[in-house]
C-alpha cells in the first residue's frame, strides 16, 4: 500500500505564498501527472512530498502516517538533472542504495553479499534497457540512458512512492517515446505510486491515471505575492488505467503488462 | 578566416611552445657573452661552461668536507620537508573540507575561523614559529602547512558545497546516513579537486619552504641558494633555481596524470 493524503497544504517562501490550500487524495498505485504553468509551484509540491522541504501549513500522510521531515528510501526520486552520481559506473550507481542499506559503516559490500547485490543490480539494469553499459560512467551515456539509469537506481530500493520532476523534459521526442514505454512497464511491475511533474500534456495523458493541474486562481501582478497556486483540475483518464492490467478496450494502450504484474 | 578560428598543427604547436624558452636562453647567452667579453671574471651571468662546471661540482662530486653530493642531499632534505608539509595539509584539508562542506553545524563553527586563518600572512608568522618550535624541521614544515592548508580547506569545502543538492537528496532516498553521504558521495567527488588544489598550491609551498630554509637551516635547496649568494655564485644559483622549477613542473604533471588514472570520470565530466 502506498496511498498519499495531502491536506490543506500551504507553502510560503518569506512573503511569497507559493502553494495555497492544496488538498488531494492519491490512491495506492496511482500514476499522477502534475501539470501547470512554469513557476506555479509544481517542483515545490514535489519537494514537499519528498521531504526535502517542509510545508508551512497542512499535512502529508503516507498510508495514514505523517511523512518524516527528511527524504528516505520509501520515496524514490528522479530529477531532470543530477540524479545519478558521476563518480560511479552504471553498475556502481545501481548498487549504491543496496550497499548503503546493508553496510551502515563501510557503506560497501564485499564477497558473497556484494555478488548478490550485483546480480540484482544487473537484472535491474537490464530491465531498464542498459545491459552492456554496466561499466560506463554517466558522462559516457546519452541523456535518455542517464534517466534510465536514474530510474533503475531509484527502483532497486523498491520505494512506495516514486517522484519524478520533469524527468524526460530534456529528451528528444523519439527517445522520450521509448522511455514512456519503459515507464509504463516499470509502473505496472513495481508496487508503487508515481507522482510526475511534466510540462508535456501529451506525456501526462499518455502515462497517468490522473492528470492534476496546478494554477493560480488570482494572477494579477499585484496579487502574485499574496495568492499562491492550488489544484484547479483533477482529471481521471478514461477509460481508466490500472496498474498491472492491460487496457480493456485497447490492450496495447498502456504498454507491456507482464504476467507477473500485480 | 578569423584569427580565433585558425589553429596550429602538431609541429607548429611544439615550435611555438619552445619558442619563448629558446628566446630566453638566447637572451641569456648573448648577455652572458657580452659581459664576459668585458670582464672575464664577471660572476653575474656565467657562461655555459661555468654553469656546467658548477653542476658537475654540486651534483656529481662529493663535497670535500662532508663527502655528500650536495645537490642530492639538498634535494632530499627539501623534498622531505615539502612532502611532510603537503601531506599534513592534505589530511587537514580533506577532513575539514569534508566536514565544513557537508555539515551545516560544522560549517557555522569552522568556516569563519578557517577564512580568517587563511588571511594571516604566513611569512609574518615565521618568527613566531621559530621562537615556539625552534629552528629545526618542525617550524619549516609548520610554515608550509600554515601557508597552504587553509586555502586547500576552503577550496575543498567550496567544491563539496557546489555539489548539486539533487545528488545529496538522491543519496538520502537511497537510505544514506550523513556519514555514508560524506564517505560515498561527497568524498569521492572532492578527491579529484584535492589533487588539482594540491597542484595549485605547489608554488606557494615551495615559496614557504625556501623562505624557511633561507633563514635557518643546514641543508636544502633554499638554504644552498642563500648560502652561495654571499659569494655571488650565480653559477650555482641558476642551476638550483632551474632544478627547483623542473621538480615543480614534474610534480605538477605527475599529479594531473595521477588524477586522470585514479579518477577517470573526473576527466569525462570536464567541459560539461
Ligand atoms: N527556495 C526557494 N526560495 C524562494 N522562492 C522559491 C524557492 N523555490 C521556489 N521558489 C519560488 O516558488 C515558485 C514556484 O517554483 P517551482 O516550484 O520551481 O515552480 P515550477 O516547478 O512549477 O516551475 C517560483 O516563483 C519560485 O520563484
Ligand atoms: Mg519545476
Amino acid at each position: 500500500m502506498s496511498a498519499l493524503s495531502i491536506k490543506n497544504l500551504w507553502k510560503e517562501y518569506g512573503d511569497q505564498i507559493v502553494l495555497e490550500n492544496a488538498s488531494i487524495e492519491i490512491e495506492s498505485r496511482a500514476f499522477v501527472a502534475l501539470v501547470g504553468p512554469s513557476g506555479c509551484g509544481k517542483s515545490t509540491f514535489l519537494r514537499l512530498l519528498l521531504g526535502q522541504e517542509q510545508q508551512t501549513k497542512g499535512e502529508i500522510l503516507l498510508d495514514g502516517t505523517p511523512l518524516p521531515k527528511e527524504p528516505g528510501p520509501d520515496r524514490g526520486v528522479v530529477f531532470q538533472r543530477y540524479s545519478v552520481f558521476p563518480h560511479l559506473t552504471v553498475l556502481g550507481n545501481v548498487m549504491l542504495g543496496k550497499e548503503l542499506k546493508a553496510s551502515r559503516f563501510a557503506a560497501r559490500l564485499f564477497g558473497a553479499a556484494k555478488r548478490e547485490v550485483e546480480d540484482e543490480a544487473r537484472t535491474m539494469i537490464a530491465a531498464v534497457g542498459l545491459a552492456g553499459s554496466e561499466d560506463k560512467y554517466p558522462a559516457q551515456l546519452s541523456g535518455g540512458m542517464q534517466q534510465r539509469l536514474a530510474l533503475a537506481q531509484a527502483l532497486i530500493m523498491r520505494p512506495k512512492v516514486l517522484l519524478l520532476d520533469e524527468p524526460f523534459g530534456a529528451l528528444d521526442p523519439g527517445i522520450r517515446a521509448e522511455i514512456h514505454t519503459l515507464m509504463k512497464k516499470l509502473w505496472h511491475e513495481a508496487p508503487m505510486t508515481v507522482v510526475m511533474v511534466t510540462h508535456d500534456m501529451r506525456e501526462a495523458f499518455t502515462l497517468a491515471t490522473r492528470v492534476v493541474a496546478f494554477d493560480r486562481p488570482r494572477d494579477r501582478p499585484e496579487e502574485k505575492l499574496r495568492y499562491g497556486a492550488t489544484i484547479t483540475r483533477d482529471i481521471a483518464i478514461w477509460p481508466p488505467r490500472k496498474a498491472g492490467e492491460a487496457s480493456l478496450f485497447r490492450p496495447d494502450r498502456d504498454g507491456p503488462v507482464s504476467s507477473k504484474g500485480q | 578566416m578569423r584569427w580565433i578560428n585558425t589553429k596550429p598543427g602538431q609541429g607548429a604547436r611544439l615550435t611555438l611552445a619552445l619558442l619563448p624558452f629558446l628566446l630566453l636562453l638566447a637572451a641569456y647567452m648573448i648577455g652572458s657573452a657580452e659581459r664576459l667579453a668585458d670582464n672575464p671574471n664577471d660572476k653575474l651571468l656565467p657562461g655555459l661552461d661555468a654553469l656546467g662546471a658548477a653542476i658537475q661540482r654540486m651534483a656529481f662530486t662529493p663535497d670535500v668536507r662532508t663527502g655528500d653530493y650536495l645537490l642530492w642531499t639538498d634535494t632530499a632534505a627539501s623534498l622531505t620537508r615539502l612532502a611532510a608539509g603537503l601531506g599534513i595539509s592534505i589530511l587537514i584539508a580533506l577532513v575539514l573540507g569534508l566536514v565544513i562542506g557537508t555539515l551545516p553545524y560544522a560549517r557555522a563553527m569552522l568556516s569563519p575561523f578557517v577564512d580568517a586563518i587563511s588571511m594571516v600572512p604566513p611569512l609574518a608568522l615565521l618568527p613566531i614559529l621559530f621562537i615556539v618550535m625552534g629552528l629545526g624541521e618542525a617550524s619549516k614544515i609548520a610554515l608550509i602547512v600554515i601557508g597552504v592548508a587553509p586555502i586547500m580547506v576552503r577550496d575543498l569545502a567550496l567544491t563539496a558545497l557546489a555539489l548539486p543538492r539533487e545528488m545529496i537528496v538522491k543519496a538520502e532516498t537511497l537510505s544514506a546516513s550523513s556519514w555514508q553521504i560524506a564517505l560515498r558521495v561527497v568524498l569521492p567527488q572532492i578527491l579529484p579537486r584535492l589533487i588539482t588544489t594540491l597542484r595549485l598550491q605547489l608554488g606557494p609551498a615551495w615559496l614557504f619552504l625556501i623562505a624557511a630554509e633561507a633563514i635557518s637551516s643546514d641543508s636544502g635547496l633554499g638554504y644552498r641558494i642563500f648560502l652561495v649568494r654571499r659569494y655571488l655564485s650565480m653559477d650555482v644559483i641558476f642551476p638550483y633555481v632551474l632544478w627547483i622549477t623542473l621538480l615543480a613542473i614534474l610534480t605538477d604533471i605527475l599529479l594531473d596524470r595521477l588524477r586522470i588514472a585514479v579518477f577517470p570520470w573526473s576527466e569525462l565530466e570536464k567541459g560539461k
